[in-house]
């Protein structure tokens, strides 16, 4: 099955087969450190500039520029698992938990 | 590779959408098909439709744009009907009501919560008064802004309006300037006082004279890639040309079609043509213009009058808006009138084309600063036309907090919008009207409220810039705003110093409150506040700005883009009624 995938609207939000499922100003946890010197960096999204599929669980990752809440650090953030494919829906992960390539590939979400 | 968008645009784009528009209206909503909707809202845009945010699908902006503003008589009513008719929401706006229009920056007007059922026949009742929608959105030609009063005028230099219309005339439904890498942004100003704000523009036409075999010639010259999005705010650049009223159009189709080849169509986030000056530099684009895009040998830039610019620059003399009464060329007087954040009532709207038709020549004109001029009025129906009540609230002689308050559309409406916007900065202004004194002297005084970096609300180019943010407050993420100082334009324009990252929304206007004290304290005789914010830095600055919490209240701290309607009683995504039928009964989902 295909999947569309793209961002739209000066990457204000990700499409997935022509629906708006992931918005940008949602704060998204990240692993520690990983984005800034926080413990535990709480990133508010400010903008998509790509989307991807990856590996057999059909990861849906973006590409993103955010903020920390807590430092102020922005920075862009490469390959940020938004949510996976499961049997052609889209099930989106939810922010506030922690999100990276690693966790999210054995989390079984 | 090129993007999603750019292939959609190759298959179907311009005047060639107009037809699927009525196709679909005709069938309703639901006959858009699932994989083909981000297609089709892409395209729509073209038709100044834009599918409004998450949680309020089948609901739209619409955007009409008028050259430079100028709502011809019997035009500014129309839309006020239109509004009534058809740009109702399913639940009210606590402090707006339900039914408005919103003046935007770039002097047109967005209807919300319209249906795409409804837009024939909207299209056909702003057709038979001259209005259109078309390329108020999308990738092209958007509304030509300009100078307000161009033609009455006393500061007038060059007759901005005949340009302004000429431009309009030329590029709107013009098939080899249709499809653009990216939107296209073209400013005229006609006067001495720089109103048309041609330096935020990708391309601006400003008033100069030149010697030309032994005459001089009045004209314009040229710049080229100005805007303030996304982080990347760039004046446009003096490309060293000067033309002549007659050979604008002409450089405007040239460098337009430079773009149109030129541009970036594998990367919307570079496709502006501000990263094409950043690459090839202002001479090398005059260079391939005259090279490639114009007939006949370009004159050099003439002498301008940017000297002379006091529009929203700071403490120069001159008008700095055009609030207030103002005598025009022929006599008759122009009247500004403040229109907090750019949103005017339907009822208020009404009133005012009333007042306008019976006092005035019924001209309405909207300006960069979210407001609207009436003209034509005659020095004995001044006072009659300003004794209507609805001038109370509409006044030419606002509180500066007031006057100078523009908000962009924000989260209620916006996808790309951080927090909410319109209500806040009403009642930031209201507060800071009811608690703060502006120190001796300070008339003027911007504060611009913009949601995100996209900066629709010109944030970088006011006294106090804000922009939207997200902080953590007493361990809870609250919405925010990130503070900026000292931006505005003029002979030298200057956008602000960010100096205070993510203050929590409840603090700002203790924020301005103890800054403006602070300046009061600190400045040294009649500087003005842009003068004292230059000759600081942005730690010293950052100093002066002290977030503080006050007895302002703020309802809108929680993450309003989580909600389908910021201001619903039941405002979770599961509360939407949308997507709707034409009539508003909601359409089931299929889950």
């Amino acid at each position: 099955m295909t999947i569309a995938l793209r961002t739209l609207d000066d990457g204000a939000w990700i499409s997935v087969n022509d629906s708006r499922e992931v918005g940008v100003s949602d704060i998204w946890t990240l692993p520690a450190r990983e984005f800034c010197g926080c413990e535990t960096p709480h990133v508010m999204l400010e903008g998509f500039s790509g989307v991807d599929l990856r590996g057999v669980d059909t990861h849906v990752i973006a590409d993103a520029v955010g903020m920390c809440i807590d430092c102020g650090t922005r920075d862009g953030i490469e390959s940020l698992p938004v949510g996976r494919i499961v049997e052609g829906e889209f099930k989106r992960y939810e922010p506030e938990s922690v999100q990276s390539p690693s966790v999210a590939a054995v989390s079984g979400r | 590779m090129p993007t999603d968008v750019e292939e959609w645009k190759d298959e179907i784009y311009g005047t060639d959408i107009r037809d699927h528009i009525e196709r679909f209206a005709e069938d309703g909503w639901e006959s858009i098909p699932d994989d083909e909707k981000d297609a089709w809202f892409e395209r729509f845009k073209w038709y100044g439709l834009y599918h409004q945010r998450a949680g309020q699908e089948s609901y739209f902006m619409m955007r009409i744009g008028p050259p430079s503003g100028v709502l011809e008589p019997g035009q500014f009513r129309r839309i006020v009907e239109i509004a009534d008719e058809y740009a109702r929401g399913p639940v009210s706006n606590p402090e707006f009501g339900n039914g408005w229009l919103d003046v935007t920056t770039r002097q047109a007007i967005q209807l919300h919560w319209i249906r795409i059922e409804d837009v024939p026949d909207i299209f056909e009742a702003l057709e038979d008064v001259g209005l259109s929608t078309v390329q108020a959105c999308g990738d092209s030609w958007r509304n030509i802004v300009g100078c307000p009063v161009a033609g009455k005028d006393k500061h007038e230099h060059v007759d901005a309006q005949g340009l302004a219309d000429d431009l309009h005339d030329t590029f709107k439904k013009n098939e080899a300037h249709s499809n653009l890498p990216r939107k296209w942004k073209v400013s005229v100003t006609g006067c001495d006082e720089g109103c048309g704000q041609g330096d935020i523009n990708d391309l601006a036409f400003e008033p100069a004279e030149k010697e030309v075999d032994g005459e001089t010639v009045t004209g314009y010259n040229v710049r080229v890639g100005g805007g303030l999005a996304r982080n990347e705010p760039r004046f446009a650049k003096n490309i060293d040309v000067f033309v002549t009223p007659e050979q604008a159009v002409e450089v405007a189709g040239g460098i337009s079609a430079l773009f149109r080849d030129h541009g970036d169509r594998e990367n919307r986030y570079k496709a502006r043509i501000k990263f094409l000056v950043d690459e090839w530099g202002a001479e090398k684009l005059r260079n391939v213009l005259q090279e490639e895009y114009i007939d006949f040998e370009l004159e050099t830039a003439g002498e301008d009058l940017r000297h002379s610019y006091s529009y929203n620059a700071g403490d120069a003399d001159g008008k700095h808006d055009h609030v207030g009464v103002h005598e025009q060329t022929d006599g008759n007087n122009y009247i500004g009138l403040n229109v907090l954040v750019g949103r005017l009532g339907i009822d208020d709207g009404y009133e005012i084309a009333d007042a306008a038709e019976e006092h005035a020549s019924g001209e309405v004109r909207l300006t960069q600063r979210q407001n609207i001029i009436l003209t034509d009025v005659p020095d004995d129906e001044v006072d009659a036309l300003l004794d209507n009540p609805v001038f109370d609230e509409y006044s030419p002689d606002p509180h500066p907090f007031q006057r100078g308050s523009i908000a962009c559309t924000g989260s209620e409406f916006c996808s790309l919008s951080i927090v909410e916007t319109k209500n806040r900065q009403v009642r930031f202004s209201r507060w800071l009207v009811d608690n703060v004194s502006l120190p001796e002297g300070v008339e003027d005084f911007h504060i611009h409220l913009s949601g995100c970096t996209a900066s629709c609300a010109q944030p970088q180019i006011a006294d106090v810039s804000l922009r939207g943010m997200k902080t953590r407050k007493d361990g809870e993420p609250v919405e925010a705003l990130d503070i900026g100082l000292g931006g505005g334009l003029g002979e030298n324009p200057q956008f602000a110093s960010w100096v205070a990252d993510r203050v929590p929304a409840d603090e700002v206007p203790g924020a301005i409150e103890n800054l403006l004290g602070n300046f009061d304290d600190a400045r040294r005789d009649g500087e003005s506040f842009r003068e004292f914010v230059a000759a600081r830095d942005d730690e010293e600055l950052a100093d002066l700005v002290e977030p503080e919490e006050t007895s302002y209240e703020d309802p809108f701290l929680h993450n309003t883009k989580r909600t389908w309607y910021p201001y619903a009683e039941e405002d979770g995504f599961d509360d939407s009624p949308a997507p709707a039928r034409a009539d508003g009964t909601p359409i089931p989902s299929d889950d």
